[in-house]
């Protein structure tokens, strides 16, 4: 997995004659920590989380000081986290998830808030990678469709694809 | 089923935006800084120490402390430095400064007259690294004048040279800056404040003897 590719995610123009490098690692793990860990809970859970973010924070620290200064380090950082998420799901395999059994136990009942959001965060996990790395890029950790579409490796339209046909699943999982 | 009717997709996006989020973003980010230092990935470790002055910041490198920063020193000033002059690998961990916390928490209290901690010098321009080492010789309880600083440096004539040289001591304290006076005695300057300078001095029992009254 080379996390190089990325590192042409830009934040905008260079900026001219701008003697700012980059921050120092500490300031840009403070700054991006609970984007990432939103991310990571929401797309492999609390428990694989943990070692998703820090394998997502290491593998940046050796990547960053090649990194150029008007990288845009938050897009940077939740395209490690995504491809992390991906391994984490890969290596535990797909898990079968019965996604209307589910649905049906919780929300039949005028489920509570929470009752409602363990539904959707279920639903969420048995998405297929690329729509649920969209939807969670988009919604969780708000990038952009363009951030988007380079986290994931597809054309900005095909990212708006998944985005909506994952939207479409969630939508019918949380209303069955 | 009203699966179509964009009530509900505003409901999903609106708790998909909430996120699934325990709150525990701050322990996980501390235990990758922890895990970052302890492996040796980072190039910086920095963390607070506490001092009769203040909170002081502390920061190694593999070679040894790097930098000490007094309390009004501005952190993200003092990192940025750090991350331009060595590099931004840069994290906070209390353990590899843990030794150099020891140290100075017995020479602030006097049971320490020597530090043994090892030293990184790299901030230190060549110039000033004569200066600092000539520095780095005097020993607890003793002073020197900057003009015999600058002389045993090599420049005789330099005590304006010297004096600038100790001032941008990046180490201050263990490597004892605060030794260096004015000939006749008065205080000059001092990075951390004369006031410090004056308190170090009288803890090491150096001012009675230069400085009567």
């Amino acid at each position: 997995m080379s996390d190089t590719v990325t590192t042409n995610i830009r934040s905008g123009p260079r900026a001219k004659g701008a003697a700012c490098g980059l921050p120092p690692f500490q300031r840009f793990l403070d700054a991006h920590r609970d984007v990432v860990w939103r991310f990571l809970v929401s797309s492999v859970g609390p428990v694989e989380a943990e070692d998703c973010f820090q394998e997502t924070f290491i593998a940046a620290l050796r990547a960053y000081p090649r990194l150029r200064t008007d990288s845009n380090l938050r897009a940077w950082v939740l395209t490690i986290a995504h491809r992390k998420s991906l391994d984490a799901h890969r290596a535990r395999g797909r898990r079968a998830l019965p996604v209307e059994d589910v649905a049906a136990v919780d929300s039949r009942e005028a489920a509570s808030p929470q009752a409602r959001d363990e539904t959707l965060w279920s639903a969420v996990d048995g998405l297929p990678d690329r729509q649920r790395s969209a939807v969670v890029l988009r919604y969780v950790a708000d990038l952009p469709h363009r951030d988007i579409a380079a986290a994931i490796g597809c054309s900005e339209e095909a990212a708006r694809r998944s985005l909506h046909e994952g939207l479409t699943k969630l939508r019918e999982a949380v209303s069955a | 089923m009203s699966a179509n009717s964009s009530g509900d997709l505003s409901v999903v996006e609106e708790a998909l935006r909430r996120g699934a989020d325990d709150g525990n973003a701050a322990a996980a980010a501390a235990r990758v800084s922890a895990r970052i230092s302890a492996e040796g990935l980072a190039d910086v470790t920095y963390a607070p120490v506490d001092s009769p002055f203040g909170t002081l910041l502390a920061a190694t490198t593999s070679q040894g402390l790097v930098r000490l920063a007094f309390p009004e020193e501005d952190v993200d000033a003092v990192l940025e430095g750090l991350a331009r002059r060595i590099s931004p690998r840069i994290v906070e961990s209390a353990a590899p400064l843990e030794p150099m916390r020891r140290e100075l928490d017995e020479y602030f209290s006097g049971a320490r007259r020597e530090f043994e901690m090892p030293l990184d010098w790299t901030l230190i321009s060549p110039f000033g690294q004569r200066v600092l080492r000539i520095t780095w010789d005097i020993p607890y309880g003793g002073v020197l004048t900057y003009a015999e600083v600058a002389s045993d440096a090599g420049s005789p004539r330099g005590s304006r040279a010297a004096g600038n040289a100790l001032g941008s001591n990046p180490i201050p304290i263990v490597i004892p800056c605060h030794r260096v006076l004015r000939t006749g005695g008065a205080l000059g300057g001092y990075g951390g404040g004369l006031e410090r300078k004056r308190w170090l001095l009288e803890l090491e029992g150096a001012l009675s003897k230069r400085l009567p009254g």
